[in-house]
This record gives structure tokens, C-alpha cells and sequence, in this order.
């Protein structure tokens, strides 16, 4: 642990010029991809290619490596990617989903404390300290803001609360009873936090020492940014991650407030125009591509986001050159971030295929109810299978557990008469989101 | 001992009733006794008609989500109580009825009702020879 008492948590490599910056790059850079041979995966990948590690001497060299996708990652379920072998290996996390396509992020012991240190050096810069007491509501487990954060939090040497998600009752008296003057949650959930101490009689600026808000996992504006600080009495911070990049802790704002810096001493930063797959220049909107330069057990290169979002030109008055993103505008593909876990399409309707009872038809109705994000997702029933109501609804519950268990949170299932709903074929719309947007 | 009854999945929506009923009377189908038992966001209609078999084929066939089923029916006889007295019935034997409704025949009243144990209500029939009504006195009708 650095006990600095800088701005920096890692003065060397967050004050790295320019220059600097893109000379430890090209250094990592041939050094994965020389590891990257080790990887099942990227070596027949380079092979097919006619592409050999040294052909990378430069960092424009980099654009010569084919894109990875999270296609590639099904398809090499669970391990086929990994760059060393198991016993190196102490983690693995892996995107949700019993049924769906999981992914698998490996791990080495040197990897969790390079993602630690990651995480630490972003609370750092928005002045976390040790004396700090830091709340995480994120889901622990398989979701990688809850561990994420922890490791991170603890690196920093804060008294780090493992609260979990829900039970708001709980958290704010976790606030009040432990001094919690740092929380990590996604954005709506801090609105609910809000609403919670509003009816408890409890005012956040006098009865709390909260101080810092860490928000991330979900998209949102600035007005809702502004909302947050002005409800809670605290500065909120943007939070990039994702967990095959480990999670939290790939870009972070700094108290500027304008843009999310990217450790680029971990990760290069492509920004490319998804039809064409050509490099956009800075300043133009296009999909994150990024390529891991700090990683041990399973480095990806080039590897497609699909978040849009730009790079934002210019010096931040900060004084680090690591390069910001902007707000994430969208997806590339259909994923949908609700509640801040990330849901594809095809998860639930994997889930309706196994019912026999319900047609193939489904729809998925996304709204705000008391800032929170309501999922409903209407099925058709295909068959009338009984006469009993009570039947029905424990057809209902038992879709609704099914897509629990797919999708980890619980949606509204609504059963709807045969034909009633979008047919599948054409321009299907699967989704429709009707969510506030701020 | 049994009739057949139509128990169709509706929407909570303006014109789904209509869809129902229009199949129904393209086919020349009767209705003999009709109930729509709803909850906050579906229902289901239950019906009672002439030709129960041809009406479950049509709405089938039209895309409706739609069951057959054996429901009781008991003939009352006509002077007060005599609901009462055939519910109670059911109720000292322990039977539980899990939805009833009424129509009239032939001047007569007649209770419509499922129970949760069909095997001991057939006995229950049978021992207090109650006035039931099979299928075939509503073919009758035709």
C-alpha cells in the first residue's frame, strides 16, 4: 500500500506524459502478445492470420490483430483463451446466466492485485483515504462490482463495508451506525437510498457522513448526476468497467468531473466505427475497443465492447495524461442494462423456449417506477392447460423464478392470450423501453 | 355425470370478448350459461354452450387459447333453499368448490361447479341422488 499523501495513489504511473505512456504501452503490448501465443485461442488465431508476435513493433501495428468478440469467448467456454495454465490461475468470474452463452474471466494472483491496485488508484483520485469508510452495494458473487470494489477499497486501506444489494433499511443504518462516508451504487439505487431516508425522518447531510458517491454500471446523464449530489449532499463519481476487462476500475472520472480517465498503463484504447470496424479520430463517437496490456491469465486483444462512446480530446487540468472517455452512449448490439445488470434478448427467450405451455412470442416492456427500473416481460399462452386460476399462477411464478435464475433479477411476467403479441418474424421489436431518460 | 365446459384465456382489454363470441356464433354455436372470472391482469371466460367439442375445434383453430373441461352440473328444484341445500351437502363431506355459477334450464335453476376432489363429489352425487345433468340433456336442446 502507498501511503502517499499526493493526489496520486500511483504517482509514477498516473503522471506518465504522453510520451511516456505510449513508450510502457508498445512494451506491454509485445509482451502480451508474445503470451498470447500460450493462449489456445490467439495462437491459432495468429496462424490463420499468417500474423507472428514480432510482426508488432509498433503501436499502430496493433490494428494488423484481428478483433476479439464475445462470440469468441462463448465459443471457447470455459477455459480455451486462457494464457496459462489452470494451477496459475486463483479466479474466475462469469457472466450470469445457466442457460444463456457464459463467458469466463480468468484470473492470476498477480491479476487481482493489478485489478486492486486498479480500483484503489481510481477512490484515491476522487480522495478516498484510509480513514475513509467505504460501503459497497453492489451483489457480491459471479457480479464483479461487488469483489471489484472490495479488493480495491481494502488496497486503499478503508474500513470496507461488504453490504450487499437491497435491504435499504439496512444500508442507511450501516451509514449512520459505521460513519460510511463512501458508497458505491448504481445510480437509480441512489435514489432509492434517498427516497428510504426521506420517509425514515433521516436528512443524509446532517445524520450521515457520506461524502463521496461512486456510481457506475448504468447509463445516466449529467441532470441525474446533479440530482444525486443535490439529493445526497455528496460529489458522485462515473464508473467504467466491465468484467471482461476484470470490472471496475478500467476508467474513472477524476474531480473534474469531465470525462472517465482510462489506465492506458493497462489497457489501449481503440475507438472504431462499428459497420466499418475502421478507427474513428478522437473526439468521434464509435464502439470501445480495448486491448488489455496488464493482464496474466487470459489477456484479450482488441477486444469489442460494444459500449459507443468517444474519446474526449484535449488536456484535462487534472495533470494525467491517461486519455478520458465520455459518458456511454449506447450498445452496439441488443444488451439492455437494467438495474445495472446486463441482460441480453436471447436470455429470455431461451428461458419461454423451455415452457411447452407458452408460444415463442415475447415481449420486454422496460419503465421507471419511483426511479427504479421495472422489467416486464410478456409471454403468450399457447396452450390453456387448465381451468384453474391457481394453476396459471403458478405457471407465472415459476417463469418468473426461471428468468431469476437466468438473469438475477426479477422480472414482471405478464401471461398474454395466443397472438397477442409481435410476431417474431421480420423486424421483430423485442424490446421496448420506455424508461425516464434524464 | 359431467358437462363440458370452455374455459378461454382473455386480456384485460377492450374487444377480446367480442373476438370469442364472434367465432362462436359463425359457427351456430348456442350459449347456454356464460361467467368471466378476472384478476388484475387476465381472465378466464367460462363457458357453456351447445356442441362444446365443435366449439372448442373453432376457437382453436381461430387461435384462441382455450381448454375443455368437466365441470358438475346439478339441477335445483324450484323453492328457496335449494341451492343451499345441495352446497351444504358438499360441504359436510368436505368438498371444496373452487368456483360456482348458475343458469337457468328449462325453468329450472342449475348450479355450475368445480370441486376439488371430482372422484369423492361423483360419489357425493350419486349417494344423495342429486338431479344432475349430463351432456347429453343439453344436446337435447338442439
Amino acid at each position: 500500500m502507498i501511503m502517499s499523501t499526493s493526489s496520486y495513489f500511483d504517482p509514477e504511473k498516473e503522471t506518465l506524459s504522453r510520451k511516456e505512456i505510449e513508450e510502457l504501452q508498445l512494451v506491454r503490448l509485445k509482451k502480451t502478445v508474445q503470451h498470447c501465443m500460450d493462449s489456445p485461442f490467439y495462437k491459432k488465431r495468429f496462424e490463420e492470420n499468417g500474423l507472428k508476435p514480432e510482426d508488432i513493433k509498433t503501436l499502430d501495428d496493433l490494428k494488423r490483430i484481428p478483433l476479439t468478440t464475445k462470440q469468441d469467448l462463448r465459443d471457447t467456454y470455459p477455459f480455451g483463451m486462457a494464457s496459462v495454465s489452470l494451477d496459475k490461475c486463483v479466479r474466475l468470474h462469469s457472466s450470469s446466466g445457466t442457460t444463456g452463452n457464459p463467458t469466463v474471466i480468468l484470473h492470476t494472483q498477480r491479476d487481482l492485485d493489478e485489478w486492486a491496485n486498479a480500483v484503489a488508484r481510481c477512490l484515491w483520485m476522487v480522495g478516498c483515504r484510509p480513514d475513509d469508510v467505504f460501503q459497497n452495494t453492489s451483489g457480491y458473487g459471479m457480479f464483479t462490482g461487488g469483489l471489484g470494489f472490495q479488493y480495491g477499497a481494502e488496497r486503499l486501506g478503508m474500513l470496507t463495508v461488504p453490504a450487499g444489494a437491497g435491504n435499504t433499511r439496512r444500508q442507511i443504518k450501516f451509514f449512520t451506525d459505521f460513519g460510511t462516508t463512501v458508497v458505491h451504487a448504481i445510480p437509480s439505487y441512489a435514489g432509492r437510498i434517498f427516497d428510504v431516508m426521506k420517509a425514515e425522518g433521516i436528512d443524509p447531510r446532517k445524520d450521515t457522513k457520506l461524502r463521496t458517491l461512486v456510481i457506475g454500471a448504468e447509463p445516466h446523464s449529467e441532470d441525474q448526476r446533479k440530482r444525486i449530489e443535490e439529493m445526497l449532499g455528496v460529489k458522485a463519481y462515473n464508473s467504467f468497467g466491465m468484467s471482461e476487462m476484470c470490472g471496475p476500475g478500467v476508467a474513472f472520472e477524476c474531480p473534474e468531473q469531465n470525462g472517465m480517465h482510462i489506465w492506458e498503463d493497462y489497457y489501449i484504447v481503440e475507438i472504431i466505427d462499428p459497420n466499418t470496424l475502421e478507427s474513428v479520430p478522437d473526439g468521434e463517437y464509435g464502439e470501445l475497443v480495448l486491448t488489455t496490456i496488464n493482464r496474466e491469465a487470459m489477456p484479450l486483444l482488441r477486444y469489442r465492447t460494444r459500449d459507443l462512446t468517444r474519446i474526449l480530446s484535449g488536456e484535462c487540468p487534472c495533470g494525467r495524461h491517461h486519455k478520458r472517455l465520455d459518458r456511454m452512449k449506447g450498445r452496439s448490439d441488443d444488451m439492455m442494462i437494467v438495474k445495472g445488470v446486463n441482460i441480453f434478448p436471447i436470455q429470455i427467450e431461451t428461458v419461454i423456449m423451455q415452457f411447452k405451455e407458452l408460444g415463442t412470442d415475447y415481449l420486454i416492456t422496460l419503465e421507471t417506477a419511483e426511479d427504479n427500473d421495472v422489467m416486464t416481460v410478456e409471454v403468450e399462452l399457447d396452450q390453456m392447460f387448465t381451468d384453474d386460476f391457481g394453476r396459471l399462477n403458478d405457471l407465472t411464478k415459476e417463469i418468473t423464478r426461471r428468468l431469476k435464475d437466468e438473469i438475477l433479477l426479477t422480472p414482471k411476467v405478464k401471461l398474454s392470450p395466443k397472438g397477442s403479441l409481435p410476431k417474431s418474424e421480420g423486424k421483430c421489436v423485442r424490446v421496448k423501453d420506455l424508461r425516464k431518460k434524464y | 355425470m359431467t358437462i363440458n365446459q370452455l374455459s378461454i384465456f382473455i386480456e384485460n382489454k377492450a374487444g377480446t370478448l367480442v373476438k370469442v363470441l364472434r367465432i362462436l356464433k359463425e359457427a351456430q354455436i348456442q350459449l347456454i350459461a356464460s361467467t368471466i372470472a378476472d384478476t388484475v391482469e387476465y381472465g378466464i371466460c367460462r363457458i357453456i354452450c351447445s356442441e362444446p367439442l365443435l366449439a372448442y375445434k373453432m376457437l382453436k383453430e381461430h387461435g384462441v387459447s382455450v381448454a375443455l373441461s368437466d365441470v358438475f352440473a346439478i339441477a335445483l328444484d324450484d323453492k328457496p333453499g335449494s341451492a343451499a341445500d345441495v352446497v351444504e351437502i358438499f360441504a359436510n363431506e368436505n368438498i371444496g368448490l373452487n368456483y360456482l355459477y348458475s343458469f337457468l334450464l328449462n325453468g329450472k335453476g342449475v348450479l355450475v361447479f368445480r370441486t376439488d376432489n371430482a372422484e369423492k363429489a361423483k360419489e357425493t352425487i350419486i349417494l344423495n341422488n342429486l338431479n344432475f345433468i349430463a351432456e347429453k340433456d343439453l344436446s337435447k336442446l338442439n
